[in-house]
């Protein structure tokens, strides 16, 4: 009898323990997204909230794992030819359109060659190295280069280059469509209604072409503007997962240390947010090399990631994020030493000018950040002026180039021929845009290597070229470098499987589920 | 009365398009324009993308084009096209204004019921503990920064005693019907209401308190009392009607702020009203929205002075118009 129970005990266990293993269906996502987002069509409007509820609804062709390694979406398998100038794709054979209608490889070509070649500013710059893209057959997508693209395998990622139904908006005024308040993408989930200022409402897509996927039911996106009122969602339970930036980060500690909460800073890899001060190089202190590298000795970086970002995060060593490709840490190094930036200060014979610090209208932790970062440099002699300013009055200030200081930061997206050289290149100066090389930088030989690795075919020759770039960066401090944020993604514990890709939460709810 | 009445509409037109050309001109010139702003939150643009944008907002035409084609349309109360949100402003507004409205309104008459029943009962009483109490309730309520009080109402109420919701208009995927969604609408309404209405109810008290004990010291009030007339009859005959003039001016005001004039209170407790459109419209540069709000808001006010001025003459005939 006792033999017969344990093993009845035994059986028990073994059966629990695979349904625990096993993701299981139904079941409700209670969600914040934070700003309300303009628009829900990803090919028009690619800002950060319009990504995370979007990537749920539309589809590229790949994904990309936590080592940025590529992995399918649409695409079940490519190649890419070995002078790296022909990459074929073979796309899953039973996918629809949220209206019932099949994507093709003529949608693939739709949206690259023409939907997004005018509408997406960041798509744009990639293609210009596409000579064609063509459709053989149903299933089969070609893109052919004028000439090797390294970074060319990343840019298949839904924020870059979702699909756009081909029935549905070829011939028609794309800005106008009616189609852009009902978004139809091949994602794992449809679009149901908007009620601006409260809620978006996503459904699960019974014919999504890979089977028992997704999981959930439904996504309930909750729209809640004040930062406080958001925190109170996720403790009275109304919300189960906060995306990363969804809170104040002071509230982070509060939060993770209710019971069933599970937080995670995964899910940021591939568009590796870095965060730096433009350091204007063109007039003013700041146009000193030995000033700016006084600046990054005398901030606190350790500190400010302790005490502002709760531990999350790195200190940023390089122009490059240490989770983008060609990474190196074989730089010039700052740690923080005040006495070293009093030296370099006293060196240049720097009169006490005053500088003038923008900081980001993002919230509470960048303006304690500035804080923090005028007291560090006050400590070493350097008078400081915060200006504040609201989104608008910053994004025109960085674009006129009106700062002598100013935070930000940019997204990486995998390659530093993505995310990177367009910070640093001269070509990239122009007023009037907050993302180019607006701190104006100019260096023939940092503009040469950048060119040189975007086309070098070989991995190997890449990573040369970029160490270099690299080092001639961190010793000439064009812009100081601070955090490679780390955006904690805050939820219910039983919520399994939310962020499993290199886009995190971006990449769409398709296997996430909830435990019962 | 109705030449009264239309000489102020007249009036209150011509005001209304001197309104609309003035915010016209601030909105503009505050820096930053609404392509920017998009492509801000983009992360990237390049000049075609800002160049596309502008021309959709028409923002390439000059500026006093621009305000000709925007007064154009509002004689023809068309108020315009939100390219940002991708709908008519008129919609944009009209389908947020019930919330506003419901709210500021509840909040309006708690306010005021609480309030000068609150001050009648402290003149009553003046000088007596209750009257310390109230008078020491309503400083406090006057002195306590709204979005101060909303927090600590939802720290109290929602998070620590779990008795009402801290924000949303209603339950989200609640599905609701009937009465079912009547209850729960004003369960998520007690709060932002109440923290609304805490200001201009200490308002009230103070001022029926101070006008009621000024009143009952007037000559025609001695005169009541020393034909023996009852108390209770001359508080509510001789003095109450005579102190609620000061107190119907002050609720035209705050009337006339029932539209727009809940921005903070709407965005702590995520209240998809007008106040939080504007105050969204205005940090992301959407002028449109903008001045459709500034608009309706402007209208709300004139109209609720012409109400007051009507009012003015049914409390107190002796009133007339000058």
């Amino acid at each position: 009898m006792l033999k017969k129970l344990s093993l009845l005990a035994a059986t028990f266990i073994v059966a629990t323990g695979t349904a625990l293993a096993d993701p299981v269906s139904g079941g409700r996502a209670n969600a914040v997204i934070q700003p309300e987002p303009p628009s829900l069509m990803l090919g028009l409007v690619q800002n950060g909230p319009t990504q995370m509820v979007a990537g749920n609804l539309y589809e590229s062709l790949l994904r990309y794992g936590p080592d940025l390694e590529p992995l399918p979406q649409l695409a079940k398998s490519w190649e890419i030819s070995d002078d790296g100038l022909t990459y074929t794709f073979h796309l899953y054979d039973n996918v629809k359109w949220h209206d019932g209608e099949p994507f093709s490889a003529e949608d693939v070509v739709f949206s690259a060659d023409v939907f997004l070649r005018e509408t997406h500013p960041r798509l744009r710059q990639s293609l210009k190295y596409v000579e064609s893209i063509t459709a053989p057959d149903a299933n089969t997508v070609v893109f052919k280069l004028n000439e090797p693209f390294g970074p060319f395998i990343g840019i298949f990622e839904v924020g870059t280059m979702p699909m756009i139904p081909k029935h549905i908006y070829e011939g028609t005024d794309y800005k106008a469509n009616p189609a852009n308040n009902t978004p139809i993408g091949t994602g794992p989930f449809k679009f149901v209604e908007w009620t601006k200022g409260s809620h978006i409402l996503l459904t699960k897509n019974e014919d999504y072409y890979i089977d028992g996927l997704p999981y959930l039911d439904e996504i309930y996106w909750h729209i809640i503007p004040d930062a406080a009122s958001r925190s109170v969602a996720f403790e009275t339970g109304v919300v189960d997962i906060l995306p990363g930036g969804s809170v104040e980060n002071f509230d982070v500690p509060r939060l993770t240390a209710m019971e069933n909460t599970c937080v995670t800073d995964k899910g940021w890899e591939f568009i590796g947010p870095l965060s730096w001060m433009w350091l204007n190089n063109r007039e003013g202190p700041t146009a000193d090399k030995r000033f700016r590298q006084a600046v990054m000795y005398a901030m606190d970086r350790e500190f400010a990631k302790d005490a502002l970002w709760n531990g999350l995060g790195k200190v940023a060593q390089s122009p490059v994020s240490s989770s983008t490709r060609f990474f190196s840490d074989d730089v010039s190094q700052y740690p923080y030493d005040p006495d070293k930036a009093r030296a370099l200060l006293e060196e240049m014979g720097y009169d006490g000018t005053p500088v003038r610090l923008l900081p980001l209208p993002y919230g509470e932790t960048w303006q304690r950040w500035a804080e923090a970062i005028k007291q560090n440099l006050e400590e070493v002699g350097v008078k400081v002026e915060i200006v504040a300013t609201d989104v608008a009055g910053w994004n025109q200030k960085i674009s006129d180039w009106d700062y002598d200081l100013a935070f930000t930061y940019l997204y990486q997206y995998g390659d530093p021929a993505l995310g990177v050289a367009r910070t640093y290149v001269s070509s990239n100066i122009a007023k009037g845009s907050p993302w180019n090389n607006v701190e104006g930088y100019e260096n023939a030989k940092v503009d040469e290597l950048f060119a040189k690795a975007a086309t070098a075919v070989s991995k190997e020759e890449r990573q040369t070229l970029y160490t270099e770039v690299q080092q001639i960066l961190t010793d000439d401090v064009p812009v100081a470098w601070l955090l490679e944020l780390g955006f904690p993604t805050i939820y219910r514990c039983n919520v399994k499987d939310l962020v499993t890709t290199a886009i995190g939460v971006n990449d769409g709810f398709r296997d996430a589920y909830i435990e019962k | 009365m109705l030449r009264f009445i239309a000489m102020r509409l007249v009036k209150a037109a011509i005001i209304l398009i001197a309104i609309v050309t003035l915010n016209f001109f601030l909105i503009h010139a505050a820096p930053g324009d609404p392509a920017a702003v998009m492509a801000g939150e983009a992360g990237a643009a390049d000049d075609i993308f800002l160049e596309q944008l502008r021309e959709q907002f028409g923002l390439d035409k000059p500026l006093l084009t621009q305000l000709g084609l925007y007064l154009g349309g509002i004689i023809q109360l068309d108020l315009g096209f939100s390219y940002r949100q991708q709908m008519p402003v008129a919609d944009l507004i009209f389908d947020r204004l019930p919330a506003t409205l419901l709210l500021t309104m509840t909040a309006f008459v708690i306010s005021l019921v609480l309030g000068t029943l609150a001050g009648v009962l402290a003149s009553a009483r003046v000088g007596k503990w209750s009257d310390t109490l109230i008078s020491t309730v309503a400083l406090l309520f006057y002195a306590t920064p709204l979005y101060w009080a909303a927090l600590m109402a939802v720290l109290i109420f929602s998070v620590q005693l779990n008795w009402l919701p801290g924000f949303g208009y209603e339950t989200v995927g609640g599905n609701y019907e009937g009465l079912d969604r009547v209850i729960d609408i004003a369960k998520h309404l007690i709060l932002p209401a109440t923290t609304l209405g805490l200001f201009f109810m200490a308002v009230y008290m103070r001022m029926t308190r101070a006008s009621m004990l000024e009143v009952s010291t007037l000559d025609f009030v001695k005169t009541a009392r020393a034909k023996g007339l009852k108390p209770g009859i001359i508080q509510r005959r001789h003095v109450f009607r005579n102190a609620l003039l000061p107190v119907v001016t002050l609720a035209g005001l705050q009337a006339g702020q029932l539209v727009g004039g809940a921005v903070l209170t709407e965005t702590v407790f995520a209240w998809p009203g007008i106040g939080r459109l504007m105050f969204e419209a205005l940090a992301q540069r959407d002028y449109n929205v903008l001045l459709g709000v500034f608009f309706v808001s402007a209208a709300m006010v004139l109209l609720f002075n012409l109400i007051t001025d009507i009012l003015y003459r049914v409390v107190d005939p002796r009133i007339r118009a000058s």
